[in-house]
């Protein structure tokens, strides 16, 4: 068999995720409208002032077009067509992991995701969301003694309402764009992390996402808030089982790190990518956005292999003097995944500064953007960034396009962006091969490698399962 | 030479070569080689440039950019290139490479134990942890005077020309195989690189280990000492003879040799 028809092979490997969890649901009438708004506030039982906001988001999301700059293609989407909120019905509140539904439970075992024990072990605290709804928080109380709050969007409203007034679309307002305004709207849950001033979380915290109604966009929004001097590592990990249709995933996550904080997200995307003839697969739009004050520091990773088209830019505002961004990206498209990725940085403080990483690998006929912005405002006295855009080609059909926006408004600011698009070549192949190594384990060595630089941004326990799911992905891509 | 060595062939050949012919897109490269290596022997397969030697080399590590048209190979009495090239190195083949190859990002020493490891579990032995891996690749690397820093460097990136021929007997080295074939080997190096390359090559001269240079230059048989020199041109293997055709040869060039006819070599002879 010829190199190009074992990569072939390898690229037409099935996504491993796809199955369908049976689960009563509580879902609201399919499309969009005010009264759909109004019975999600209502569902939820939230305050007023949730309920204003998400009007206003509604009122102003009816004057917006949805955006058609991304280097993305897919057939118009229906809002009408969508269900805004589903749930899995609960019939009484769960004191313990005991309680949860065995069926959610075996889902969660089937993707791998460490809820009961293991997850003690490895000493992380998980806020599950299953659908749009947490079913399982744990570790709470350990943070609570230190004043860390780490539950679910729908407990914070609850049980700190001033909290997510002050800072819910302080970040990424309502009317930011397309997808945030249709966010704000209709979210149904997320997480929320409040850090108080000086507190160092002493576990990664994560949250594992997963789609599983039929037919049901899901709007995630998190907020997370570090006071000054606080620091917090936050992980977001997501699969989801296989459908035919493309479900839209429309999230918001809005950073807060306040003078001297330091926040770390990195985020493992996994999401049905859709079949080899680019069927089904997720849409998945996110606005993520943090915004960093004075010796303030917002780190994004991401490893991005899953979803039919991505479209998101974790970007950095950089307000306060001396305060840092950073963004590691790894994102893979495979047969006709599409995705358009990269970030933007805001400098506003004077010395600010970022570093932007992103390592793009294009396989089957996938494409691959980078977009990015970098722009040193006038306040921007001394503002330093370093970008380097690296794109990795395998076999013939796929596609690398790089398109970074540089706006410099101040003198003494300094932009360098440095770019490089390459091949995994039959010689590095056949080197690996007369060394012994089979041709999967040489594309997903060479992959690895490339990605390097990334993943070693990632928490140790996420690294290890990014470089599998890289390999599996490229199974699914080349590598 | 010894038609018997118990080594599977049947008779004694560890590599037999009968009629190979290659191209490469529509020119032929090879127009059919005969060639016989017996276990423990060093042959040099010399010629000028363009006579086929790195074709033949590919060909028998099974590089897919060459197509086999004709001929026949066996390797230990096994059909050789019916084999994928990772199957070919598993049965104690290696090619050490003309040009080795860069792969960013990958550590060299995990790069080599990866190999090792896939090499083993193909041959149903045990894989070497970490530990022992790293203890076996100490002891080797003194071989070629490499130093250890050497061992987290990715795979031959930012390696000058000795390094990446040093890194290649390195990786032979712990590889272990029972041919290997060196692909000008020689190219590149400045006397020093190259003494201690020969020196790591002839370290690992054993009985039941045969080794084929392909080279253009004589220099290298001062320093390793073939038991047989080939003379290939125009894609056949034109003259075979002892180490003192290798002295002709710095005489007479390889002018000669243009145009020429293959003999009937005495190797491919005995094996009919």
């Amino acid at each position: 068999m010829s190199t190009a028809e074992q990569l072939k092979e390898l690229t037409d490997r099935k996504y491993r995720y796809g199955f369908v969890t049976e689960i009563d649901e509580d879902r609201v009438p399919k499309g969009l409208s005010e009264e759909i708004v109004r019975l999600i506030s209502a569902k939820k039982g939230e305050p007023q002032f949730m309920l204003d906001w998400r009007l206003r988001a509604y009122r102003h999301w009816l004057t917006l077009k949805e955006p058609e700059w991304a280097n993305v293609h897919y057939p118009k989407i229906d809002y009408q067509d969508i269900v805004y909120y589903s749930a899995p019905k609960q019939k009484k509140q769960l004191g313990s992991m005991d309680e949860v539904d065995p069926e959610l439970k075996r889902a969660f075992q089937k993707l791998g995701i460490p809820l009961e024990e293991q997850m003690r072990l490895a000493g992380v605290a998980v806020d599950a969301v299953f659908d749009s709804v947490s079913v399982a928080t744990t570790y709470k109380k350990k943070l609570g003694d230190l004043g860390v709050v780490f539950c679910s969007f729908s407990d914070a409203v609850k049980e700190h309402p001033a909290l997510v007034e002050r800072w819910l679309g302080s970040v990424v307002p309502h009317t930011d764009n397309y997808f945030a305004a249709l966010n704000a709207a209709v979210f149904s849950d997320g997480s929320f992390v409040y850090v108080p001033k000086g507190v160092r979380c002493p576990m990664e915290l994560s949250t594992y996402f997963r789609i599983n109604a039929k037919d049901t966009g899901q709007f995630e929004r998190t907020l997370i808030v570090a006071e000054e001097g606080a620091y917090v590592s936050y992980l977001e990990g997501c699969t989801a089982p296989q459908r035919d249709e493309n479900q839209l995933h429309a999230a918001v996550v809005e950073l807060v790190a306040l003078d001297g904080a330091h926040i770390k997200y990195s985020t493992v995307q996994n999401w049905y990518p859709g079949d080899a003839e680019g069927k089904g697969g997720i849409y998945n739009f996110v606005t993520k956005r943090g915004k960093a004050m004075h010796k303030a520091k917002i780190s994004w990773t991401q490893v991005e292999t899953g979803s039919a088209i991505t479209w998101k830019y974790p970007s950095c505002i950089l307000q306060g003097d001396d305060a840092v961004g950073e963004f590691y990206s790894v994102a893979l498209t495979n047969n006709r995944q599409q995705a358009d990725t990269g970030t933007k940085m805001i400098h506003i403080g004077r010395n600010t500064r970022s570093t932007i990483i992103s390592k793009g690998i294009s396989a089957g006929k996938g494409q691959n953007t980078y977009r990015g912005l970098v722009k040193m405002m006038k306040s921007a006295v001394g503002a330093r960034n370093y970008s380097q855009c690296d794109s990795l080609l395998i076999g013939h059909e796929c596609g690398a396009h790089t398109f970074p926006y540089i706006e410099v408004r101040n003198p003494t600011a300094k932009v360098e962006h440095e770019a490089t698009t390459s091949k995994i070549s039959e010689d590095q192949l056949f080197y690996c091969r007369q060394r012994g190594i089979s041709e999967e384990d040489a594309v997903s060595m060479i992959v690895n490698g490339f990605a390097k630089q990334v993943l070693k941004e990632l928490p140790m326990e996420f690294a290890v399962e990014a470089q599998k799911l890289l390999g599996m992905s490229l199974e699914g891509s080349v590598g | 030479m010894a038609a018997k060595n118990g080594n599977g062939g049947g008779d004694g050949a560890l590599l037999r070569v009968e009629g190979i012919r290659a191209r490469v897109g529509e020119n032929e490269i090879l127009k059919g080689v005969d060639l016989v290596v017996r276990p423990g022997e060093v042959h040099a397969i010399m010629g000028p440039n363009g006579s086929g030697k790195s074709t033949l080399a590919g060909v028998l590590a099974g590089r897919e950019a060459f197509e086999v048209t004709g001929g026949r190979a066996t390797f230990d009495g096994k059909d050789l290139l019916s084999l994928a090239p990772e199957a070919r190195a598993a049965a104690g083949l290696f090619l050490g490479f003309q040009y080795p190859v860069e792969i960013p990002g990958v550590g060299n020493l995990y790069f080599l134990r990866t190999a090792l490891n896939a090499v083993r579990r193909a041959r149903g032995e045990e894989e070497l942890d970490a530990m022992d891996f790293l203890a076996l690749a100490k002891e080797k690397m003194k071989l070629v005077e490499l130093d250890p820093a050497f061992g987290s460097r990715s795979v031959n990136e930012g390696f000058s020309g000795g390094e990446k021929k040093r890194n290649e007997v390195f990786q032979m080295a712990v590889l272990e195989p029972r041919l290997a074939i060196l692909d000008e080997i020689d190219s590149g190096l400045d006397i020093d690189a190259l003494r201690v390359v020969s020196r790591g090559v002839n370290a690992l001269r054993r009985p039941d280990r045969s080794v084929l240079l392909v080279t253009h230059y004589k220099r290298l048989l001062e320093y390793i000492r073939a038991d047989r020199v080939h003379v290939m041109a125009g894609g056949c293997i034109v003259r075979s003879g002892g180490p003192e055709l290798a002295d002709e040869l710095e005489r007479t060039g390889y002018a000669w040799a243009e145009g020429m006819k293959p003999e009937v070599s005495a190797a491919a002879e005995a094996g009919r």
